[in-house]
């Protein structure tokens, strides 16, 4: 275990550091300044700045010294915000955007769940035939879209919960709808199917023979076996977090991460886009070990060393 | 007489299918005493499996009994609910499946998945469940048992999983035990190994067996009576001798004529495939396979004739106006072997009698 855990960090670290090289050298490559009206600096304004941000060096050392800053925790100054670290930009807004992902996951996970569930021992009745379109929906609805039409009608026309802002569990319910909407279709999709095989195999028979009422056979049988899979879809799941919340924390006015990193690309504040870039690349690679790492656990065939008794 | 602690009667089942509805088992009447062991025999899709899944109420949902009943001392089976056939299986009719690689839950400890049963149908506290559990496991032979009590089933090969599913089936000392072909999936040695712990397992818990094959070098060894299954109908039982030396229906013949013996050369293989039981032939089901097939059985069912009181073979060759025909050279060594058998059996009755 020690030895695994030690190759994969290695790994780990090599991935965030490729990660860092292609997003600064991509970023060098993008057009336009950091500054919001170049026409109007003098050529000497423009210097003093350029001193002040280390961009009048060498890409090279540029790069060199960006690298050495992620080393000791250092992920430089904002362009967009005069002396603010990024380090406290990013840790300011992480508890929105946390809060929000942990939501919209787990309402996205059990409610998922239950639906794929219910579909699979329902298999080709009506039920399981709505609760498939109810996932297609879901998979096929952009949350941008879903995010507008629920601002729309639940918002305004009904008035039951706030349109936008930050302030209270209350705020939080339409923008977790959202969000999690799509990993709920993919899960009650993924469930469904890995079900309809499970509930098919010989254990399941047996566990009928045993006497056990269609409740337990299902909770107790079928649906541990359904879930071990479903532990994959944590990482696709992260990422489609991350994304989603650039576009919906902006619709909703959250005063995220998302919502910063959109706003930074559209300044060129490189320090922060690079700040964020390597922030959910970290929790992505993260999120895989411990998928990794969970899967052994939950499932006794897969252990990550060959553990005899 | 021993008292039949199961008694199926005319029993008539469909599968619902897109292509029309398969009869797969047409007028199945057979009965079990206590303590016996019956073999059921047949190939594939003659519908052994099937009618061992209606016993214990788990047909598949497009299936449908269209008549008979299934007497559990006296009471119908089909007649029961879902909940109360909860509490008969596992409990009074438990069940040994094919293949004990896949039949046991890889994500639960054997331990659990042994005691699942006596939690359920006696209601014990999980404890006392566990160390039930643990004493069923020693008694089908696994060494180590109390070490391996919480292992996984990858853990196990593929006898000791097919033990444990036995241990499952026993726990709760069940009345009758259906093992579907239960060492189809093993290898030979083991077989033998399986075999002779389910006949030990059977004297000490005394349940009754049935016990589904189609390889009948096993039911030699294991049955006490034997019914041969052909195309959804039963079409010859007896006792084991009775059916392996004085067979008398033409299927049964191919059968005992396709195991090989030391001396056969080449093996006999029984001529083309059953017949689609989406339209059943309106005679005898076996008559187009059938060297002996006369003109009636393309025509009419044949219905049973009794060859002994315990003995009896649906074919019209029985009949008393059927032509006498001479069955295949290996069949006709068995004929031999069973009146010489029958003789030395009047012989010891004349001598008990004059003794």
């Amino acid at each position: 275990m020690g030895k695994y855990l030690v190759k994969r960090i290695f790994y780990m670290l090599l991935t965030l550091f490729l990660v860092a090289t292609i997003t600064f050298f991509l970023m060098k490559l993008m057009p336009g300044s950091p500054y919001a009206n170049q026409q109007k600096m003098t050529p000497e304004q423009l210097q003093i700045m350029n001193e002040q941000y280390g961009l009048n060096k060498p890409v090279w050392q540029q790069y060199l010294i960006y690298l050495l800053g992620l080393v000791k925790g250092d992920l430089g100054t904002s362009f967009q915000y005069s002396n603010q670290p990024v380090s406290y930009l990013i840790s300011s807004r992480i508890g929105p955007s946390g809060q929000l992902g942990l939501q919209a996951i787990i309402f996205g996970l059990v409610i998922g769940i239950v639906i794929g569930a219910i579909g699979a021992i329902n298999k080709n009745t009506w039920i399981d035939t709505s609760s498939t379109i109810l996932s297609i929906l879901g998979i096929s609805i952009p949350s941008f879209v879903l995010a507008v039409l629920l601002q729309y009608y639940v918002g305004l026309k009904l008035g039951w919960l706030p349109i936008a802002d930050w302030g209270g569990f209350s705020y939080t319910i339409l923008p977790t709808i959202a969000l999690g909407v799509g990993p709920l279709a993919e899960t009650a999709r993924f469930i469904r199917t890995e079900m309809v095989d499970v509930l098919s195999s010989d254990y399941i028979e047996l566990a009928k023979a045993k006497g056990l009422t269609k409740f337990g056979v299902v909770f107790h049988h079928a649906l541990r076996n359904s879930l071990i899979p479903l532990v994959t879809l944590i990482g696709p799941y992260t990422v489609a977090l991350m994304t989603g919340s650039m576009v919906v924390e902006n619709i909703f006015s959250i005063p995220g991460i998302g919502e910063q990193f959109v706003k930074s690309i559209l300044t060129n504040d490189f320090p922060t886009i690079m700040g964020v870039t390597m922030l959910y690349s970290a929790g992505l690679v993260v999120v895989i070990l411990l998928t990794d790492i969970i899967y052994g656990i939950i499932d006794p065939r897969i252990r990550l060393t060959g553990r005899r008794n | 007489m021993t008292e039949n602690i199961l008694e199926v009667n005319h029993l008539e089942i469909n599968f619902h299918t897109y292509a029309g509805d398969v009869k797969a088992i047409r007028d199945v009447s057979f009965h079990l005493a206590k303590g016996e062991t019956l073999a059921i025999v047949g190939e594939s899709g003659s519908g052994k499996s099937v009618t061992t899944k209606s016993l214990m109420g788990l047909l598949a949902n497009n299936a449908e009994v269209m008549g008979g009943e299934i007497l559990y001392h006296g009471e119908d089976l089909l007649k029961k609910s879902e909940k109360q056939m909860e509490g008969i299986r596992g409990k009074d009719i438990a069940t040994i499946f094919q293949d004990p690689m896949t039949s046991l839950d890889p994500t639960m400890r054997i331990g659990r998945q042994i005691a699942e049963p006596l939690m359920k149908h006696k209601h014990f506290k999980k404890e006392k469940a566990m160390a039930q559990a643990l004493e069923i496991l020693k008694l089908v032979g696994i060494t180590d048992a109390e070490r391996r009590f919480k292992d996984y089933p990858h853990q196990f090969s593929g006898g000791q999983r097919q033990r444990i599913v036995i241990a499952i089936s026993l726990v709760c000392y069940p009345e009758i035990l259906i093992a579907d072909e239960p060492t189809t999936a093993l290898d030979v040695t083991i077989q033998a190994q399986i075999l002779e712990l389910m006949k030990e397992l059977q004297s000490k818990i005394e349940t009754s067996i049935i016990f589904i094959t189609h390889d009948l070098g096993v039911v030699a060894g294991m049955a006490d009576r034997v019914a041969v299954m052909y195309a959804g109908r039963i079409i010859e039982y007896g006792t084991v001798d009775e059916v392996f030396y004085n067979p008398q229906h033409p299927y049964t013949w191919g059968l005992l004529n396709s195991m090989p013996t030391l001396d056969s050369e080449h093996l006999y293989a029984i001529p083309g495939t059953p017949p689609d039981l989406l339209d059943p032939p309106k005679g005898d089901a076996f008559a187009a396979r059938n060297d002996y097939a006369m003109k009636i059985d393309t025509e009419q069912q044949p219905p049973f004739f009794d060859v002994s009181p315990t003995h009896a073979a649906a074919t019209w060759l029985l009949h008393p106006d059927a032509p006498k025909v001479t069955p295949p050279v290996e069949i006709q060594r068995r004929y031999k072997i069973f009146s010489e058998q029958q003789e030395t059996k009047i012989k010891a009755n004349q001598n008990l009698a004059e003794g």
